[in-house]
């Protein structure tokens, strides 16, 4: 089984994300900040991670540069998940070592669209 | 509600004038693909409209309705498989195969464009050498072509099975939506077309995607429009259905799981 880690300081984020995540077979695992993030990978690398951008101490940015600068860092994909909209941030999120990229708001369907895409999710047939 | 006489006259409108099945007894989905016209030309309900349809004898209004009925979900590079061997191997050997002529491509059904932006994303990404395209987007409904010419799309459709990298190097912000760069938009053509008319003028295309198209037509329309899609194949062409609708005879099947066929 697959696993992800959901990073939010949202816990309402971190609750839907995981339902959504949970009905697409997936394993998940929950961090409200940066440092829990860092504490997860360092324990066991996710195949995923849903990064939220803005967060108080550490930001999504800051997450990601230190999860691929640590050891087993390059093996999850990076999928951020914010309400920045701007195609500059966009790029930003994706010239920094993002895999791909969530607008909020967002539902099941555009998930599981960006975790085929990556291929993580065999594509059902519409 | 809408009563079950009218359901049988709208399907019966829906029939003549596009081929399209309908089934009268689907109320629910009637109700819900008729409620925005009703709304936008100004009934109080999806029963008032089917009702002044048969009261009086309304073109436009009579079109408006079929067009609604027609309408089919889209997105970006739908069923991504078939966008990556269309990338990886259909398009670069159509374009070896015509020698610098132009290659031409018949986008179906196009509704509101999403289909024949995806191919022209990636056609901007193979090298200059190959081509020159003409990519025609053909649909029913005049309203989705206005909403495909203007290359306009909500955040929720940009995140519809675009990748991201697409995002960013071929959009730009606009109020709240996302508008497709002039570059991709100038490639393609848009023409109202209804499948039920003489095809033949539009001339033969090396590849013709009609997806999702034939599994929402009659039988008979089925028929027309399949020989149609013969005609309009070009020696060598490809023709690439939706992953629900069948084909018949008189195409060979090259990738039957992707929808992807030749003349035979």
């Amino acid at each position: 089984m697959k696993t992800c880690l959901v990073v939010d300081d949202s816990p309402v984020i971190r609750k839907v994300s995981r339902r959504i995540l949970e009905d697409l077979g997936f394993e998940v695992a929950e961090a409200a900040n940066g440092v829990a993030a860092m504490a997860w990978c360092d324990a066991m690398m996710p195949d995923v991670i849903l990064l939220d951008w803005r967060m108080p101490e550490m930001d999504g940015l800051e997450v990601l540069r230190r999860v691929r600068a640590s050891r087993g860092g390059s093996v999850p994909q990076v999928i951020f998940c914010s309400g920045e909209t701007e195609i500059e941030r966009i790029r930003e999120a994706l010239e920094a070592g993002a895999d791909e990229y969530i607008m909020k708001p967002f539902d099941g369907a555009i998930v599981a669209g960006k975790l085929q895409s990556l291929g993580l999710l065999q594509v059902r047939a519409a | 509600m809408i009563e079950a006489p009218d359901r049988a006259y709208l399907a019966a409108l829906c029939l003549a004038r596009a081929g399209l099945r309908v089934d009268p007894e689907k109320s629910y989905l009637i109700e819900s693909r008729l409620a925005p016209v009703a709304r936008r030309e100004g009934f109080v309900s999806p029963q008032g409209l089917v009702g002044a349809l048969r009261g009086r004898s309304d073109d436009r209004l009579a079109w408006a309705a079929v067009e609604a009925m027609a309408m089919s979900d889209t997105e970006f590079f739908r069923d991504r498989p078939v966008f990556d061997r269309l990338s990886a191997e259909i398009l670069p050997e159509l374009a070896r195969s015509r020698g610098g002529a132009p290659v031409r491509v018949w986008s179906v059904g196009c509704g509101t464009g999403q289909e024949v932006y995806s191919l022209a994303m990636i056609l901007a990404d193979l090298p200059a050498s190959a081509g020159p395209w003409d990519l025609l987007g053909s649909d029913l409904s005049e309203r989705n072509l206005e909403k495909a010419q203007a290359g306009l799309y909500s955040q929720f459709e940009v995140q519809r099975g675009l990748p991201a990298r697409a995002l960013v190097r071929h959009f730009e912000k606009k109020g709240e939506g996302f508008a497709l760069s002039p570059q991709i938009r100038q490639m393609v053509r848009w023409r109202r077309v209804n499948l039920l008319d003489d095809l033949s003028s539009f001339g033969r295309f090396d590849l013709v995607l009609c997806r999702n198209v034939l599994s929402g037509l009659a039988p008979e329309a089925h028929t027309r429009v399949r020989t149609s899609l013969m005609q309009a194949l070009a020696p060598g062409g490809r023709l690439v259905i939706g992953l629900r609708d069948t084909l018949g005879g008189s195409f060979k099947a090259l990738a039957p799981g992707l929808g992807l066929y030749a003349a035979a």
